[in-house]
């Protein structure tokens, strides 16, 4: 339970939401999402919304974590986001977290804001602890910092979360590799299985065949599930979760929709990378109610 | 008048290894990371005395530079140690996005660099390096001349905070500065003083710039030398000075000519003091097998083209 977060900036009824709170902030999340796209017209609103129910589970329920933030994060679980361009599920989620104010999420892509197009340290945005975007990195960066945890025998948990489609990148498998002789058995990388990339289905544009074998045969504990369902999210993290110190790290195949929860942005690629225009915006708000209250 | 001897010779690498080791009895959030060159960068002495903190990553520079990047995080001075080719070039996206946007503190330590690398050939000898480096917002770029300027360098890097580029090389050198010769990031090091043309040199040049200038004395030349360590940040206000005194400069660096220390230089002199400037560098081409000493020659880097320099450089002084 996400016994550290203070107080100070969240409503006290999330210090410990229940499924049914998880549920609601997840709601409200793709609210916030779709209207940060839009308002800038710009962004990647198709992941964000497909990997929404793991970020309401990690930050809510699963990390210990605290929203006054400190760069190096000793003491605490860490959380590090590869696929960079789904920043919007990743603002709201902190912002929601208490990491800044929520209305900050209004300044989202524009000139001078702390929320930038990809997450970045530069502007010191609270929760975000490297540069993200171009893909491929972020396995590494957070193996490094699993590293330092056990040199500083600090016994929390690294995460990390890629795309598939990164998959494709040559430095996701130096990494494999380092991770498992090396025996970095404090982190849990998580893939958004969604089947889908810029130019189209990833099995046609390049196919990863059987990502799970291709892991397991990596020397990684391998889970495969549902991650569009808070409960097996939650359920799936918690092994996750349990399966760490084991010498061996753990790899979660999450299985996604893209768009999940807008019903014109599912089943396609089509909306990777753009924004739904004023009536589109109206349509999607329509199915997601607003349950903790727009920023 | 300033004079330089030797009476041995060592390769700049060993001068980091011995530095690094120190660094590890000094400090022990100091880790090195190594891409299988462990013997070529000198790192063993680290890897034995400090096992937990040495990071053997394989053939896998890419994830090199995200570990590092990712054990400053936990408060970690992370040392990666690989030839300079593969310290750069092979991952600059790598160096761009994880340490140099991010601010990471992460010390990149490059051998084998230019040249003098030599038998090994152009894939090898990356000459593009110091330009790609010194482009980076924020990152420090420190090329130093000899085995000891190597080592107090990598000591200087470990009280240093913020992303770091040293360049050093694989041949045995002369080692030409006291082992307790004051060394300031960023502040250049004037090694000989002198009133006609101002030789700025950086890395194993700085040696044929102190050549040079005995021959250019017995010419009746008088030749500063200044060793410009640090490439960026620059040391304007040492280049100027010297320059408002010699009216005219020549650079020297086993680098392209593109984008080095001549080119940072010149932005100084065309900015602030605009005077004729030559630059002794190789000359928009790739590199090749041979020694050390006949590709300097080839390559028009050695004592002889920097007298040569001097001297078209003195005729366009005067006219």
């Amino acid at each position: 339970m996400a016994k550290f977060i203070s107080s100070r900036k969240i409503h006290t009824y999330l210090m410990q939401p229940d499924l049914v709170q998880l549920k609601k902030l997840a709601t409200q999340i793709r609210r916030d999402i779709v209207r940060m796209v839009h308002a800038c017209q710009s962004g990647h609103p198709g992941g964000s919304l497909g990997c929404t129910d793991f970020f309401v589970a990690l930050y809510f329920h699963i990390l210990r974590h605290n929203n006054q933030f400190a760069m190096d994060g000793k003491g605490e679980d860490l959380f590090f986001l590869s696929n960079g361009h789904i920043s919007p599920v990743w603002y709201a989620t902190l912002a929601r977290s208490g990491y800044f104010e929520v209305k900050e999420l209004a300044t989202f892509r524009q000139l001078n804001s702390r929320l930038q197009g990809h997450p970045a340290t530069h502007e010191h945005l609270p929760g975000v602890r490297v540069a993200s975007g171009s893909l491929g990195q972020g396995l590494s960066v957070a193996l490094g910092a699993a590293q330092a945890k056990k040199l500083n025998k600090d016994n929390n948990l690294v995460f990390v979360l890629m795309g598939d489609g990164e998959q494709q990148e040559g430095q996701v498998w130096e990494a494999a590799m380092y991770a498992a002789h090396n025996k970095v058995d404090n982190l849990i990388a998580t893939i958004d299985y969604n089947g889908q990339q810029i130019d189209g289905p990833v099995d046609k544009v390049l196919s990863l065949i059987n990502l799970k074998s291709k892991w397991e045969s990596f020397g990684w504990i391998v889970n495969e599930w549902e991650g569009n369902k808070m409960e097996s999210v939650i359920a799936a993290l918690e092994k996750a979760k349990s399966q760490t110190g084991q010498g061996k790290p753990v790899m979660n195949l999450m299985k996604t929709e893209m768009g999940y929860g807008v019903d014109y942005m599912m089943g396609s690629h089509k909306w990777h990378g753009v924004a739904p225009n004023d009536e589109e915006l109206k349509r999607a708000l329509a199915q997601l109610e607003e349950t903790i209250g727009d920023y | 008048m300033t004079k330089y001897t030797f009476t041995e010779k060592k390769d700049t690498r060993s001068g980091f290894g011995a530095g690094l080791h120190e660094l590890g009895k000094q400090n022990e959030n100091v880790v090195g990371l190594c891409a299988d060159l462990t013997g070529s960068l000198k790192m063993d002495a680290f890897k034995k005395d400090f096992p937990d903190r040495f990071f053997q990553v394989g053939i896998a520079e890419a994830n090199m530079m995200g570990l590092a990047a990712g054990m400053t995080i936990g408060g970690k001075i992370p040392f990666t140690g690989t030839f300079a080719n593969f310290s750069t070039g092979r991952v600059y996206d790598q160096i761009r996005q994880s340490i140099a946007y991010s601010g990471k503190n992460v010390k990149i330590c490059a051998s084998h660099a230019g040249v003098t690398l030599g038998e090994d050939g152009a894939t090898h000898q990356i000459l593009e390096d110091i330009g790609m480096m010194r482009m980076l917002p924020g990152m420090t770029v420190i090329v130093p001349c000899d085995y000891n300027q190597t080592r107090l360098a990598t000591l200087a890097l470990g009280g240093h905070i913020g992303p770091a580029y040293l360049r050093f090389g694989r041949p045995s050198w002369p080692i030409f500065t006291a082992p307790d010769r004051p060394f300031t990031i960023g502040k250049a090091d004037k090694m000989i003083e002198g009133k006609d043309v101002s030789l700025f040199a950086c890395g194993h040049l700085v040696w044929q710039a102190i050549e040079a200038e005995e021959k250019l004395a017995a010419q009746g030349i008088s030749a500063e030398v200044i060793n410009i360590h640090t490439i960026k940040p620059l040391d304007v206000e040492a280049i100027l000075e010297s320059v408002q005194k010699t009216k005219c400069a020549v650079t020297c660096e086993e680098h392209q000519i593109n984008g080095g220390l001549g080119d940072a230089v010149s932005q100084v002199l065309a900015r602030f003091a605009p005077a004729p400037m030559e630059m002794v560098a190789v000359n928009d081409s790739f590199g090749e097998s041979g020694t050390p000493t006949q590709l300097l020659n080839k390559y028009g880097l050695g004592s002889e083209n920097i007298v040569e320099a001097v001297q078209k450089v003195l005729k366009r002084k005067k006219a």
